[in-house]
């Protein structure tokens, strides 16, 4: 039984969205589905991240149909925004759920969708955080993408722990961010928002940019095993987004839930497994 | 499009204005609208499993090509050094035949509309907005409406699509027409060279068809094309015998210094010379197959446009000279169909600009200077003024006695 580290963390008074961030993307919740506006980069970055989705779950799996790649893939779109990512995932077979806390945005990917017939069955929207969703949604989903999210997230650690109570054993986490190095400052914030305009001013604060070496550690301390880290170059000349050696600025990671059920893997966290010891044999009696 | 693996779960609509075309069983006489399929045309035809069908109803290869000059000794031959097949004359009629088949093979995914017209269009805006359906809609002439994510324009030179589209359109009209006839040699022969002769008049050309068979075009003025259509069999054939074998444009000025000309490379090239063969005489024409159409050259602004994009003559006309027309359309097909397969394994909106625009700097790229260049020989070979027939004398025996750039031009 889960209920007990559920309770847990409800209990604990703040959830992983961040207020100031909402307001922040309020005031574009319409614009998301111009191409040419203010969320081209997001929309060119569908050229590097769809395939990388696509690819790694097709390695993964038996299913041979190219015209439907994803087709029985259900994913959770976190941080869905306007739809951007959700509808080529859903293009390609999957049945995807997306979820937004700005009821703006969900309008705006409702509406969007709507006109598209098959889109229009294979994507669900929800005006919801990630805990809210948690208890229906107990390992429910093959895949979870939480593209160009982690950065906005209040409470980082708690986000991975509620991505792993609703992903299947063995589903994949897909996440794509920026790193915090002086670099990332450099091009994410003082190019990109001040001075070339490519993301909108004020979107990211370099503080709450995550290092690939802490993601990884909070992931494996939560049950993933880490797969995969490729750093991304954006080219605002061509507009357009490359992998690269280097994840100082922007990167993508792959990670996949541990077989193993529960939020530690065993090796790593044998203190605290002791210390849970009481409450953990009560869950499993029950 | 039907055949591509990524596209299994999308629908195509083709709208076709003329009937169904079914060759069962296929007639004796040829047809008179023939195109020399090139052999990069050839498999894309065969990717799809066409080209069998091409094969297995008929089709002509040819090795060699030779092309002169009326007013001088001036000749240029084209072949390849395996001698394998540069192309294939294959009827139009034939072509369709064997579409019409692989169409039927995915018609699940392909629904033909033959003997339909698009009579209006809604253009959807380009950024999307509340109310206002992003797709393009189409009216028939049926009243049926359809939408769609991406129109292709395959309509030919007069596209009513780019029309629609306000895509500008740079065109010119050659004061040439093509007369096409169905002619049969005197004598049965291997028949695998195709030949053409720049008359000061336009060029002929004889393509091969059969061991005793062989199609016409020549292009030439309007008033002698009408001469040409109102002769009886036996003017007709004379002339045609005439334009190729006759040098009564030749003068003695040009010929002795094409001839220094051509000992000059001999020298510096043995084999960049080759002996001037002469075509096969004719005997005989289908009088019925005879037909004349008039000629002209265009090249749209712009190929593609959100939600819509040309192919074909649609986009691109060219003078049959270079006998490009056709293969520059399946050259279109290729880049465009990888384009979009490419598209929707991504997952991408196909009406998206992102991936069309690619698609139109790929094939701007390739035909601008193709069309470009049909165009500027056509000029060059419509006149006898000594200078200009110089200049395209020593031009073609120097292009000849250089295999780089013969090769080049072979396999464009």
């Amino acid at each position: 039984l889960f209920r007990l580290p559920v309770k847990r963390l409800f209990s604990a008074s703040h959830s992983s969205v961040d207020s100031a961030e909402i307001k922040k993307f309020q005031l574009l919740a319409h614009k998301w589905w111009d191409e040419e506006g203010e969320y081209s980069a997001l929309h060119s970055m569908n050229d590097i991240r769809v395939p990388f989705i696509r690819d790694t779950l097709l390695s993964m799996s038996n299913n041979y149909n190219l015209g439907s790649p994803l087709s029985g893939v259900k994913i959770l779109d976190v941080g869905c925004g306007g739809g951007l990512l959700s509808e080529p995932l859903g293009r390609l077979g999957a049945s995807v759920t997306g979820i937004d806390p700005l009821e703006d945005n969900i309008r705006t990917a409702d509406q969007h969708k709507s006109f598209d017939p098959v889109l229009a069955k294979r994507i669900q929207y929800k005006s919801s955080s990630l805990e809210e969703i948690v208890e229906e949604s107990m390992e429910t989903f093959d895949v979870i993408v939480a593209s160009e999210v982690v950065e906005h997230v209040a409470d980082l650690e708690m986000f991975i722990k509620c991505c792993s109570q609703v992903l299947k054993p063995e589903g994949s986490l897909f996440i794509t961010t920026i790193n915090k190095t002086q670099l990332s400052y450099v091009l994410g914030i003082v190019v990109a928002e001040k001075i070339m305009g490519i993301v909108p001013d004020g979107t990211h604060e370099w503080e709450k940019f995550v290092p690939p070496e802490e993601l990884e550690r909070l992931l494996e301390s939560s049950g993933f095993s880490v797969k995969t880290v490729n750093g991304m170059l954006y080219n605002p000349l061509s507009g357009s987004w490359s992998w690269t050696e280097s994840t100082s600025v922007n990167y993508a990671l792959h990670a996949v839930k541990s077989e193993a059920q529960g939020r530690s893997s065993p090796t790593e966290a044998l203190s605290e497994v002791e210390s849970e010891q009481p409450s953990a044999t009560a869950g499993t009696a029950a | 499009l039907g055949h591509d693996v990524h596209f299994q779960e999308k629908k195509i609509a083709l709208l076709e204005a003329g009937p169904r075309k079914e060759y069962d069983p296929m007639p004796d006489g040829y047809s008179n609208r023939v195109s020399s399929i090139s052999p990069g045309s050839a498999t894309l035809l065969s990717s799809f499993g066409a080209w069998e069908h091409v094969c297995s109803l008929r089709l002509k290869p040819f090795r060699r090509m030779q092309v002169w000059d009326a007013c001088s000794e001036a000749m240029i031959v084209f072949e390849k050094e395996d001698l394998g097949d540069m192309g294939y004359i294959v009827e139009n009629d034939v072509i369709m035949c064997a579409l019409t088949r692989q169409l039927d093979a995915v018609a699940d995914r392909v629904e033909v509309f033959y003997g339909s017209r698009a009579v209006g269009y809604t253009w959807p805006l380009l950024s999307h907005s509340c109310d206002t359906s992003p797709w393009l809609q189409i009216e028939l002439a049926d009243g049926r409406r359809l939408q769609t994510k991406l129109l292709i324009g395959a309509d030919g030179h007069n596209s009513i699509v780019r029309k629609e589209a306000e895509i500008k359109n740079i065109e010119h009209r050659y004061d040439q027409s093509a007369v096409v006839a169905t002619l049969h040699l005197s004598e049965a022969t291997d028949n695998n060279v195709a030949w053409q002769r720049f008359l000061p008049t336009g060029p002929i050309a004889l393509l091969p068809l059969s061991d005793t068979a062989s199609s016409l075009v020549w292009s030439t003025s309007h008033e002698h094309a009408a001469e040409l259509l109102a002769m009886d069999e036996e003017s007709f054939v004379d002339s045609i015998n005439s334009a190729f074998w006759s040098n009564v444009n030749h003068s003695d000025f040009i010929d002795t210094t094409g001839a220094m000309f051509r000992s000059a490379i001999t020298l510096l090239k043995p084999s960049g010379t080759a002996v001037r063969q002469l075509p096969p005489s004719v005997a005989k024409v289908d009088l019925e197959s005879r037909a004349v159409f008039p000629l002209g050259m265009g090249h749209a602004t712009e190929y593609v446009q959100h939600r819509v994009a040309l192919i074909g003559d649609a986009a691109h006309r060219v003078h049959p000279l270079a006998g490009q027309g056709v293969n520059l359309g399946f050259g279109d097909i290729v880049c465009l169909a990888h384009h979009l397969s490419t598209a929707a394994f991504n997952g991408s909106d196909l009406g998206s600009l992102k991936h069309l625009l690619k698609f139109e700097t790929e094939r701007q790229r390739h035909n601008v200077s193709l069309i470009a260049a049909t165009d500027v020989l056509k000029r060059l070979y419509s006149t006898s003024l000594a200078p200009l027939v110089l200049l395209r004398t020593w031009g073609l025996q120097a292009t000849n006695a250089l295999p780089p750039i013969k090769v080049r031009i072979s396999f464009y």
